[in-house]
């Protein structure tokens, strides 16, 4: 197989992207456990829950430097390799970016340091509150950032300014309450605090397991599995589909989720495996479950969800009205202030469609010259390749569902069992450490392999938006970064490991000081908390 | 929205050209004595503890102080999408080599305490030497080769293009102007990375940054100088031919510019410019002087006023241009055709006034609570100390 620059550019963002994902969810979630432990401790003094706040804030500690590192890159690469795309939405993109640089990213790396040393420094309360910045910081930028990738999949509030050639800003609170990336925020933070909880959920397990610092095992896993089951729910439940509606791309990547090659009459049924065979457009062997689809992808029994076949049907239209917005604007670029009304009328009706037009420039280099057969391929081309679309969607469906078993589960015996937990249920937690992560994994993959052909939905196509460089150039930071991170992955989760098997740092007798204390307080003798 | 119509479009570009050097100096003040204290751990720091010390004393900082680095990428692309555009792939190799480089300071600072080994110890901190070294002086190297001019195009749709080899490129961004550039910087963060130790450290570390430091300002104030007197005699300038629209629309193809002249130009049509070398040289000899007479705070703060005067210099003697391209000098970057819209600088601004005091205040705030040296105790007593 031969690569070429297009295909190593989408390969470096989906490594790159795919590992700086590795840390971000636990940061989201680890964050706040951290900090609704820390504020049990300062509401109680119980030192317990002080040392529960340390331990699980060095696991943080450890993952949160490899989320930063990871997410230089991404900040800069899309200047380094996607430079006509930084170029053609830089003016609408760019923005969430660089607020949530001023907004979140500052908020969260200044008091992360302060919150590492600032523990003899600050009152129990001030650090606290500490805790809660880093916290709030960490989720306010994965707000900005599904605000930017939102508005890629679905692309409001903006208009194609023939003047400078590129996308402009037209109203900015549509880009910011974009309905694409208010669900994705919802859905990509639950998902975070889901991974916390599964974590902290598995290594509780082990300790109880092997006997460890049941304590603080115990309590953890009580607030993993209420934290945990309330986000999952959130998670399945404000999902990711609500957006899918809403453009022609959005009602592709559903058509491609489902292998619906065409239209079924509502209710849709729902594909629940099966084989798409993307040459013959068919879906072979596949089992079929009555109604499913049109609930879930419409929420109702009477709405139609459109099948591949008809929406290439309407690519094709929308492809040639974009022709006629390509021939309009070549007049606009050289004439500018005298161009004729009639075409800028021309360009004003067809406008929105240059996006489409532009996917004609991988056949021919003016899309006005673009035959037949070339506009049918095109149109064809909005299809994304269906297989890993179907397969990847259903690992992540399987795997939410089994992560809301499992926690609820784990929530009922915390709750109604006193937390007698059988050992296939300890050892089952643990092995449950992975899974969020591949959800996380394959929730990206089926959004924005979902996205191709398209960067930004219906406006620039993927293959015109990167950098004029060699493939000698992506190869050298491909190789480079993928070498870097996984040396790095593997040093982290051996230093994870380390730091699990080491424990926390006991605090025995202040534990005990403690609870001589709160004994003499709860014998009806009121005493003051023991001293910081 | 017409609420962007109360700042006209000329002046938000020239809000935003000041905002983008308030960022880069920013960053510069901040995470530049972190860079410093990456490139000088291995020469001032000889045992364990000593190079724990030199790393606790940025241990709760850096990170915040890095975001000035992040956010200037996000600034670039939302303020300057063509610049964001053009620079970054322009400068790819190197662009790698610093992104690289940075990625392995967080993760130096938080492992390297985290096991006993010496071997392992001794790893990390050459990750961090590179770390602080690498970005210091390519962030020179970048500035040399903007001030010569860049060998970019733009074709009829603005995709920006440069012909020629990647590892061409890379070699022909490290021509001697650009290296001398690079000196300079790289001499100047190392001096305030000095100033930083001396002020924040205790005991030897500090006194063995006093001594590199001493020599490291001079050295900074040679290259500067000598990179201003090649740039009068030896470089080709550049400058608008005809008429120049400060209100246009960002589409550097409309612009008509020519290559020739000198940079130092500017300092005849601005003669009040001349204040940034100035207080660029001052600042730095001011920081070397503090280093030898053992007045800290003295060395710090004139080390900052130097840095700022050093990289005002660069701004005001380009400006109104951004990036040069010697292939194409009509596709010049300027601060009239290289911005975003109107109504986009708009917005930008709007949430940096809100924002940018708040980070002022909690990041004084938080220093306030730093306060003080660090010694070998405290980072015993603290489990989370690097």
């Amino acid at each position: 197989m031969e690569l070429d620059v297009v295909d190593l550019s989408r390969l470096q963002f989906a490594a790159t992207a795919m590992y700086h994902f590795l840390f971000v969810p636990l940061t989201l979630g680890i964050s706040i456990l951290c900090a609704v432990m820390e504020t049990v401790y300062v509401m109680t003094r119980r030192p317990i829950w002080r040392q529960m706040t340390r331990f699980w804030g060095t696991l943080f500690g450890i993952n949160f430097v490899l989320g930063v590192a990871t997410g230089i890159t991404m900040e800069f690469q899309f200047g380094m390799n996607w430079s006509y795309y930084s170029h053609y939405v830089g003016d609408i993109f760019g923005a969430p970016l660089a607020i949530e640089g001023l907004m979140a990213f500052f908020l969260e790396a200044t008091f992360v340091g302060l919150w590492f040393f600032g523990w003899d420094k600050l009152s129990a309360r001030a650090h606290c509150i500490v805790g809660w910045l880093v916290a709030m910081g960490s989720n306010f930028s994965a707000l900005w950032i599904l605000i930017a990738n939102g508005w890629m999949q679905n692309p409001v509030g903006a208009v194609f300014n023939p003047d400078t050639m590129r996308m402009e800003i037209d109203n900015f609170f549509e880009v910011l309450f974009n309905p694409v990336a208010q669900a994705k925020f919802v859905h990509t933070v639950s998902a975070g605090y889901v991974t916390a909880a599964i974590f902290v959920i598995g290594v509780s397990a082990w300790y109880l397991l092997k006997g460890r610092h049941i304590e603080l095992a115990r309590r953890s896993i009580a607030v993993g599995a209420s934290f945990g089951l309330a986000a999952v729910l959130s998670v399945i439940v404000l999902g990711d589909e609500s957006g899918y509606e809403s453009t022609l791309n959005q009602k592709m990547k559903l058509a491609a989720i489902e292998a619906m090659w065409d239209t079924e009459p509502a209710p849709a049924s729902f594909t629940l495996v099966g084989i798409p065979d993307q040459a013959a457009r068919e879906t072979k062997y596949a089992i079929h479950i009555p109604w499913a689809m049109g609930l879930i992808g419409t929420r109702s029994l009477t709405e139609e969800i459109t099948g591949i076949k008809d929406l290439v049907v309407q690519s094709e239209a929308r492809i040639r009205s974009g022709v006629l917005a390509w021939d309009a604007l070549q007049t606009i670029r050289i004439e500018r202030g005298n161009t004729p009304p009639e075409v800028r009328k021309a360009f004003e009706d067809n406008g929105g469609n240059l996006g489409f037009g532009l996917l004609l420039m991988r056949y021919v280099e003016d899309p006005r010259q673009a035959t037949d057969e070339q506009i049918a391929k095109a149109a064809w081309d909005t299809v994304p390749t269906v297989w890993p679309m179907f397969w990847t969607f259903r690992i992540m469906v399987g795997c939410g569902f089994l992560m809301l078993g499992f926690l609820a589960w784990t929530f009922w015996v915390t709750n109604f069992r006193s937390g007698r937990y059988p050992t296939w249920h300890l050892r089952l937690a643990v092995a449950m450490i992975p899974i969020p992560w591949i959800a996380a994994e394959t929730g990206w993959f089926v959004a924005e392999f979902g996205r191709q052909p398209w960067t930004v939905d219906g406006v620039l196509p993927t293959f015109l938006s990167v950098s004029h460089l060699s493939a000698l150039d992506l190869l050298i930071t491909l190789v480079g970064f993928v070498a870097l991170y996984t040396t790095l992955l593997v040093i982290e989760v051996r230093l994870m490991l380390a730091a699990i098997r080491k424990g926390p740092h006991q605090d025995v007798a202040e534990t005990d000081a403690w609870d001589a204390v709160h004994r003499a307080r709860l014998s009806g003798k009121p005493d003051a908390f023991p001293a910081e | 929205m017409i609420l962007h119509e109360l700042i006209s479009y000329d002046i938000l570009r020239l809000i935003w050209w000041v905002l983008l050097g308030v960022l880069l100096i920013g960053f510069a003040l901040t995470d530049g004595f972190d860079l410093g204290v990456g490139a000088l751990l291995p020469f001032v720091a000889k045992t364990d503890v000593e190079r724990r010390v030199a790393i606790n004393t940025i241990g709760p900082v850096w990170e915040g102080n890095q975001v000035w680095l992040i956010l200037g990428g996000g600034a670039i692309f939302a303020a300057w999408p063509p610049l964001y555009a053009v620079s970054f792939s322009g400068f790819y190799l190197a662009m790698f080599l610093v992104l690289a480089a940075l990625i392995l300071r967080p993760v130096g600072f938080k492992y390297r305490n985290k096991r006993e080994s010496a071997v392992w110890r001794r790893n990390w901190d050459w990750a961090l030497f590179v770390g602080g070294a690498v970005p210091a002086l390519v962030f020179g190297v970048a500035v040399g080769n903007a001030l010569q001019g860049v060998p970019f195009g733009l074709t009829d749709t603005q995709m920006p293009i440069y012909p020629g080899n990647a590892i061409l490129k890379l070699l022909w961004l490290l021509n001697p102007f650009a290296l001398l550039a690079g000196v300079a910087s790289f001499a100047m963060l190392l001096t305030h990375g000095a100033a930083w130790l001396s002020f924040k450290a205790e005991g030897p570390v500090a006194i063995r940054a006093r001594k590199i430091g001493a020599v490291s300002g001079p050295v900074a104030i040679a290259a500067f100088l000598l990179a201003g007197v090649w740039l009068a005699f030896g470089i080709t300038g550049f400058r608008y031919v005809g008429a120049v629209d400060p209100l246009g629309p960002s589409n550097p193809l409309l612009t008509e510019m020519v290559r020739e002249g000198s940079w130092i130009g500017a300092y005849s049509e601005r003669p009040w410019i001349i204040v940034a070398p100035i207080l660029g040289v001052l600042g730095i000899l001011g920081a070397t002087l503090g280093l030898r007479a053992g007045r800290e705070g003295l060395a710090l703060l004139s080390s900052k006023l130097g840095i700022f005067g050093v990289i005002s210099t660069v701004g005001l003697t380009m400006f109104p241009l951004i990036l040069p391209s010697t292939l194409q000098p009509g596709a010049s970057l300027t601060v009239w055709n290289a911005s975003s819209s109107h109504q986009t600088l708009f917005i930008m601004l709007v949430c940096t006034v809100i924002f940018l005091p708040l980070i002022l205040i909690y990041t004084a705030w938080v220093y306030k609570v730093l306060w003080g040296k660090v010694g070998a105790e405290e980072i015993e007593k603290n489990p989370n100390a690097y």
